[in-house]
C-alpha cells in the first residue's frame, strides 16, 4: 500500500544543512498498524509528515496506493489528504468555535457531502469513539481525552486509506491513553490502516510493527509478536 | 502507476466551507471583536456618506435657498439690450397657461439709493450715510406665494397689499445685520424697525417707514429694498405694467425643463430670457459644488484607506493567530480557496453590518433631521445630499476595498508552508 524508497530530508538554514532522514526504504501493507520510534530527534515525526504529505522529501519518492506522490501538484495533495488520508495530531488540533460534531463535519463538506448525511456520519463516527452524547459540545467543553477522542473521529469519519497518529497520547494520562489506543485497536481490526509516532513502548505493543529509527536512518524492523 | 482516482474538490464546496467556517466564526468568535470591526465598518460608511454630503449640501443649500426665496423653480427676466420684459402681460399670460405652474410672481426692478433720516446726522457738516440697492416692488401675497419671504422676517412684519410709504429692507443693507462695513459694501447705522430712510429712485426722492427686516443667506434677497409693486411703479414711471422678472413655483413632480419649453414653445422667448434654476445658478456657484464634491471625495477616500488598513490589520492578525489552525485545516485537506472565502466572507459580513447600520443612520435618522434642522451654516442652510444611486455606488467601493482587505492577508497567511504553519515554525 506504502511504498518508501530511498527518501532523505535535509533542512537547509543558510549554509546549515541538516539532514534528518537518510535513505530511507519502508513498505506498509494495507490494514497494518505501525509503530515508528525512536530517541528524540531520531525523525520519527519527520517520517510520518513525508507519509501523510505535509511536506516533501528532498530525494526519493512514496507511493501510496500505486500513485507516485511526488508527482502530484500542490492542490492534487491537499485533495489526496483529504480523500485518503486521516491525521491525529498531538494537540487534538480541533477548530474551537466549532462543536464536536462540526469539526468531524468539515472534511465531508469538503469533499462535497450534503449537510444532513455529513452530520450523521459525524455523529456516527463521534459514536465509535464513545461521544454519542457529546456531539453538540465545544472543545473548550470537553476533557483532553475527549478532545482527542474528536480528533480521531474526524480522522476517520470519511473513511480514509490511511490514518496517521503523531503521539495521539503525549498529553494524556495513563489511562486516557489507554482508551485512546484500544480505539485504535479497535479501528486496526476492523481493517483500518494505521501508521503511529509514539514515545512509549508499551503503547507500541498495541500494533502489529514496530519500526525504529536513530539519527534519521531504520534501525530495527520488528514484527510484534503479541499481535 | 494508476490515476489518484479521487474527486477534485469543487469551487462550490470550498465556498459552503468558507462560509460555514465564517458563520461559525462569527458566531462564536470573540463578540467585542465583532463589535468593533462594526463600530468601524459603520464610521467608514458615514465618512464616505456623510462628510461628502454635507460639504456638497453646504453648497447644495445656497441653491435651495435661491429656489426657495428667490428665483422659485423658473426665473424670467429681460433680454439683454431690453430694459424689462416687453409684453409682460402676454408672457404672464402663457405662464399662467401651464398647468404644471403652481404660482408666479412679477417683480418690478430698479437701482436706487437709501439714507438715514437727514435729522440723525451729529453735525451739520457730515455727510450722510449713502447706500446702494436694488428696489424691488412686488404683489405681496404672490411674492410670499412663490418665495415665501415673509419667513425671512427677523424684525417687524411683512408688506401688507395696501401698504403705501412702507418698505421691507435686506440685513445686508443694515450694519446691525451684516456685521461689517467697508468701502465697497457700504451700510446703514442706527436702523430698524419704525425708523425713517430716505430712498432716491428714477430721480424720485420719498421718506419711507422700515417695516420689516428680511435676513436670509441669499445676497440679492439681502441687498433689496422691497415696495409693494404699485408704488414703486410709480416711483419708477412704468406705466405699461411691464415687469423686470417672474418668479415661477412649480408643482411639486413637474419637471422644470419641460415647462420652461413649454413657456419658450408660446412665444415668450421672444420677450424674455426663460431659465430654469440650474440654467440660473451662477458659474462659482457650479464650480463651489464640484470643487466640494472633490473635497468630499478625498477626504472620503482617505477615510476608505484607513478603514480597509484596519480591517487589514484585523484580519491579518486574526489570520495570524489562527495560523496554526489555518494549518491543521490544510493538513486534513480543507482547499486554500476555502480558507480564503471564510476571511472574505466575513469582511463582507463587517461591510454589510456597516452598511446597513451606516444606511439606517443616514437614510432614517440623519437626512430627515437636517431636512428640517438644516445646519447653520454662515453662508447656507446646509443640507444633506445623500442620493440612493451616490450611496450605491459608495457602497460598492466600500464592499471592494473591504474585500481587498479581507483576502490580501488571508492570502498571505494560507499561502504559508502547511507543516510550518501546524508545527508554529
Amino acid at each position: 500500500m506504502i511504498k518508501v524508497r530511498d527518501i532523505e530530508k535535509t533542512y537547509e538554514s543558510g549554509s546549515l544543512k541538516q539532514t534528518v532522514l537518510k535513505n530511507v526504504n519502508l513498505e506498509i501493507n494495507e490494514g497494518e498498524f505501525l509503530a515508528i520510534m525512536g530517541p528524540s530527534g531520531a525523525g520519527k515525526s519527520t517520517l510520518l509528515y513525508q507519509l501523510g504529505l505535509l511536506d516533501h522529501p528532498t530525494n526519493g519518492e512514496i507511493i501510496i496506493d500505486g500513485i507516485n506522490t511526488e508527482k502530484l501538484s500542490h492542490d492534487e495533495r491537499t485533495n489526496f489528504r483529504l480523500h485518503k488520508l486521516g491525521f491525529v495530531f498531538q494537540d487534538y488540533a480541533l477548530l474551537p468555535e466549532l462543536t464536536a460534531t462540526e469539526n468531524v463535519s468539515i472534511t465531508l463538506f469538503m469533499q462535497g457531502v450534503p449537510r444532513t448525511q455529513s452530520d450523521e456520519m459525524s455523529a456516527e463516527a463521534l459514536t465509535s469513539v464513545g461521544l454519542g452524547s457529546r456531539l453538540h459540545h465545544l472543545p473548550s467543553q470537553l476533557s483532553g481525552g475527549e478532545q482527542q477522542r474528536v480528533s480521531i473521529a474526524r480522522a476517520i469519519a470519511h473513511n480514509p486509506k490511511i490514518l496517521f497518529a503523531d503521539e495521539p497520547t503525549a498529553n494524556l494520562d495513563s489511562e486516557r491513553s489507554l482508551e485512546i489506543m484500544n480505539i485504535f485497536l479497535k479501528l486496526n481490526k476492523a481493517g483500518q490502516t494505521i501508521i503511529m509516532v509514539t514515545h512509549e513502548p508499551e503503547f507500541a505493543q498495541f500494533t502489529q510493527r514496530t519500526v525504529n529509527l536513530r539519527d534519521g536512518s531504520i534501525v530495527s524492523d520488528i514484527k510484534n509478536a503479541t499481535r | 502507476m494508476q490515476k489518484s482516482g479521487y474527486t477534485p474538490t469543487k469551487t462550490g464546496s470550498s465556498f459552503l466551507v468558507g462560509f460555514f467556517l465564517a458563520s461559525r466564526n462569527i458566531r462564536r468568535g470573540n463578540p467585542w471583536t465583532n463589535v468593533l470591526i462594526v463600530f468601524i465598518m459603520v464610521f467608514t460608511f458615514l465618512n464616505l456618506v456623510v462628510v461628502s454630503g454635507i460639504l456638497v449640501g453646504l453648497v447644495e443649500g445656497v441653491s435651495q435657498s435661491i429656489g426657495d426665496h428667490f428665483m422659485g423653480d423658473i426665473i424670467i427676466s429681460n433680454l439683454k439690450q431690453r430694459e424689462y420684459i416687453e409684453q409682460s402681460g402676454f408672457v404672464i399670460g402663457i405662464i399662467s397657461a401651464q398647468s404644471d405652474v403652481l404660482g408666479y410672481t412679477p417683480r418690478y426692478i430698479s437701482g436706487g439709493t437709501i439714507e438715514p433720516e437727514l435729522k440723525k446726522l451729529r453735525k451739520p457738516s457730515e455727510l450722510p450715510e449713502k447706500v446702494s440697492a436694488l428696489f424691488a416692488g412686488i404683489n405681496p401675497e404672490q411674492e410670499n406665494a412663490v418665495a415665501s419671504l415673509s419667513d425671512l422676517l427677523v424684525e417687524g412684519s411683512y408688506l401688507e397689499p395696501d401698504d403705501y410709504d412702507q418698505v421691507m429692507v435686506g440685513a445686508l443693507l443694515l450694519k446691525e445685520y451684516a456685521g461689517f462695513e467697508s468701502e465697497a459694501f457700504p451700510v446703514l447705522s442706527d436702523v430698524s424697525v419704525g425708523s425713517k430712510i430716505r430712498i432716491t429712485v428714477n430721480g424720485n426722492v420719498r421718506d419711507v417707514v422700515v417695516k420689516g427686516i428680511l435676513r436670509s443667506k441669499v445676497d440679492e434677497i439681502d441687498r433689496r429694498v422691497f415696495f409693494v409693486d404699485s408704488q414703486l411703479r410709480g416711483l419708477i414711471g412704468r406705466f405699461d405694467y411691464n415687469v423686470d422678472e417672474i418668479a415661477i413655483r412649480l408643482k411639486e413632480d413637474a419637471d422644470p425643463v419641460k415647462v420652461k419649453e413649454a413657456i419658450l414653445a408660446g412665444g415668450a422667448g421672444e420677450y424674455a430670457k426663460v431659465q430654469t434654476l440650474q440654467d440660473a445658478e451662477p458659474k462659482f456657484v457650479k464650480d463651489i459644488k464640484n470643487t466640494f464634491a472633490i473635497l468630499g471625495a478625498i477626504i472620503s477616500s482617505i477615510g476608505l484607506v484607513v478603514a480597509s488598513i484596519t480591517i487589514f490589520i484585523v484580519i491579518f492578525i486574526n489570520a495570524i493567530t489562527r495560523r496554526k489552525f489555518i494549518g491543521i485545516l490544510k493538513g486534513i485537506g480543507v482547499h486554500s480557496k476555502a480558507i480564503e472565502f471564510a476571511y472574505i466572507i466575513q469582511s463582507m459580513f463587517y461591510a454589510l453590518m456597516g452598511t446597513v447600520i451606516g444606511s439606517a443612520l443616514v437614510f432614517l435618522v440623519l437626512k430627515p433631521y437636517i431636512d428640517v434642522h438644516p445646519i447653520n451654516f454662515p453662508f447656507s442652510d446646509g443640507i444633506l445630499v445623500a442620493t440612493p444611486e451616490g450611496t450605491l455606488v459608495r457602497i460598492g467601493i466600500l464592499f471592494l476595498a473591504t474585500l481587498l482587505a479581507g483576502y490580501i492577508p488571508a492570502r498571505m497567511v494560507v499561502k504559508q508552508n502547511t507543516l510550518d504553519a501546524i508545527l508554529g515554525r
